[in-house]
């Protein structure tokens, strides 16, 4: 590992402007994806804010009659809160899908958030990869791309977005509160917070510099039944090749794309009238696939048909 | 940079490089090696520690974030004239061959008998209801700590023998 300083933030705002002060700096908190990535000599931090002590762990009601989540409460503490597992259970499922429990008991509604893609070219150095090394070219295309993004990919990135969380985190309409350097606070839907690569695949969010994730406020949740369900290689601690989240009439979908991807048309669709699996092949008439990854498309359409088909069924 | 950790009970003050990770603390600054370094990235569990009585991978944890923290690993996991229920479980069942991952496995027994008494789900766990100790549980709770020698079966065993002695006899660490 490179060497880097170490500083231990003591409040948010505090935290974002000491950020924005050392170049190279970064935010951690449970620290499982940022140090496995610092040992690969892919994170490359001159500078550590730790934020993993400041009073931002808490889970609590809002006025609205939603759920209030600190940024650095653990995925564990989250998936087996009472108030989410009885009103967001879709959150709940989401997160037991993803990691290993000792994982989950360091990780971070942040950093869940903020965790980088597993495609095998942004981890290897030897490599070129545009996230990982701009302009540098993008090595999946003509590579082992069989985990690669149905949609929204560019030639310059198919990478995807490995969170099971913040899958369910889109469906549930949840919005994420930030404050920046300067102090300001704004908040941002989930669903907005990721980018799509295009011609820089490097940048990855909406946040600006030094901006430092506090929380993520739940919605009421939506009326109807909730769900989550992954596909993956091994039935435990395993990314996945795909995943769809339900919440009443709102469906988003798991490692298809550079961001957790609110299926929009087929939700549009869903509200017209149309049965599961046209909605969901409405969805997918703006899926691409290259070869390997052509199988996430029918896997997709089962899937989801699938899963909307349940939470109908339970209502 | 000035790093207090109690381990195993005993309080530790020590003067560390950021980038040491808890793991290597353990090992290289205390001569505590039974967490061991399989693959440091994670993915085998075999660096499983408690951490203020949560299991974590100390091998993706930084020493320096742990001021103040309360830190037991093996070593501080029963005594040789005196084995804890978990460690005399494994070894009535024969729940290891090598060795290697088995600090790792005890430890994240441990934790995750926390875990389940504490109602934490998995993905066994039906929506809504608590979850109940039975195989299908402990497949999936201790799906982070790989055995290479797969003693797998075993090591369910040994954990079922381990739950037996706990409804018991109760256990402390």
């Amino acid at each position: 590992m490179r060497p880097f300083t170490y500083e231990r933030a003591t409040s948010a705002a505090g935290a974002a402007k000491a950020a924005a002060l050392t170049r190279g700096a970064r935010f951690i908190a449970g620290g499982t994806n940022l140090l496995d990535l610092m040992k690969l000599d892919i994170e490359r931090p001159t500078h550590l804010i730790d934020v993993s002590r400041l009073p931002m762990a808490a889970i609590a009601a809002t006025a609205e009659g939603g759920l209030s989540l600190g940024a650095a409460a653990t995925n564990s503490d989250v998936a087996a809160n009472a108030e989410i597992r009885a009103r967001y259970p879709v959150l709940s499922e989401a997160i037991v899908a993803g990691g290993s429990p000792q994982l989950r008991n360091k990780a971070t509604v942040g950093g869940n958030l903020l965790q980088r893609t597993r495609c095998a070219y942004f981890y290897d150095t030897s490599k070129p990869c545009n996230k990982r090394a701009p302009g540098s070219g993008c090595s999946a295309l003509e590579g082992l791309n069989r985990n690669a993004a149905i949609f929204g990919a560019s030639p310059h990135c198919i990478a995807t977005h490995p969170s099971d969380m913040s899958v369910a985190l889109v469906a549930l309409g949840a919005r994420v509160e930030l404050v920046s350097p300067s102090g300001d606070t704004r908040t941002l839907p989930v669903a907005d917070l990721h980018r799509l690569p295009g011609e820089t695949p490097q940048i990855e969010t909406e946040l600006i510099p030094g901006e430092l994730i506090t929380a993520v406020v739940l919605p009421p949740p939506p009326a109807g039944g909730q769900l989550y369900r992954k596909v993956r290689d091994r039935a435990s601690y395993a990314g996945g090749l795909a995943s769809v989240a339900v919440a009443g009439g709102q469906v988003a979908l798991g490692m298809v794309a550079h961001k957790p991807w609110r299926a929009a048309a087929a939700e549009a669709a869903l509200a017209a009238g149309a049965s599961p699996a046209e909605a969901i092949a409405k969805e997918l008439e703006g899926a691409s696939s290259l070869g390997r990854n052509d199988f996430k498309v029918p896997l997709v359409a089962r899937l989801t048909a699938a899963a909307i088909s349940e939470v109908k069924g339970r209502g | 940079m000035r790093t207090t950790i109690t381990v195993n009970g005993d309080m530790r003050a020590l003067d560390l490089d950021p980038r040491m990770t808890l793991l290597d603390m353990l090992r290289e600054h205390l001569k505590l090696t039974g967490a061991k370094k399989g693959c440091d990235h994670g993915q085998c569990g075999a660096c499983t520690v408690l951490v203020n009585g949560v299991r974590i991978n100390s091998c993706l944890s930084l020493a320096v974030m742990h001021d103040g923290d309360e830190v037991t690993s093996i070593e501080g996991v029963g005594t040789a004239d005196k084995l804890h229920p978990v460690q005399v479980a494994f070894l009535n069942q024969d729940a290891f061959q090598c060795g290697y991952c088995t600090p790792g496995q005890i430890c994240s027994t441990l934790g995750m008998l926390r875990e389940l008494d504490a109602g934490v789900p998995s993905q066994e766990t039906p929506p809504g209801a608590a979850p109940v100790f039975s195989e299908a549980e402990i497949r999936e709770r201790m799906s982070g700590n790989i055995c290479r020698c797969t003693a797998y079966p075993q090591i369910i065993e040994a954990i079922k023998q381990a739950r037996e002695a706990q409804s018991l006899q109760g256990f402390g660490a």
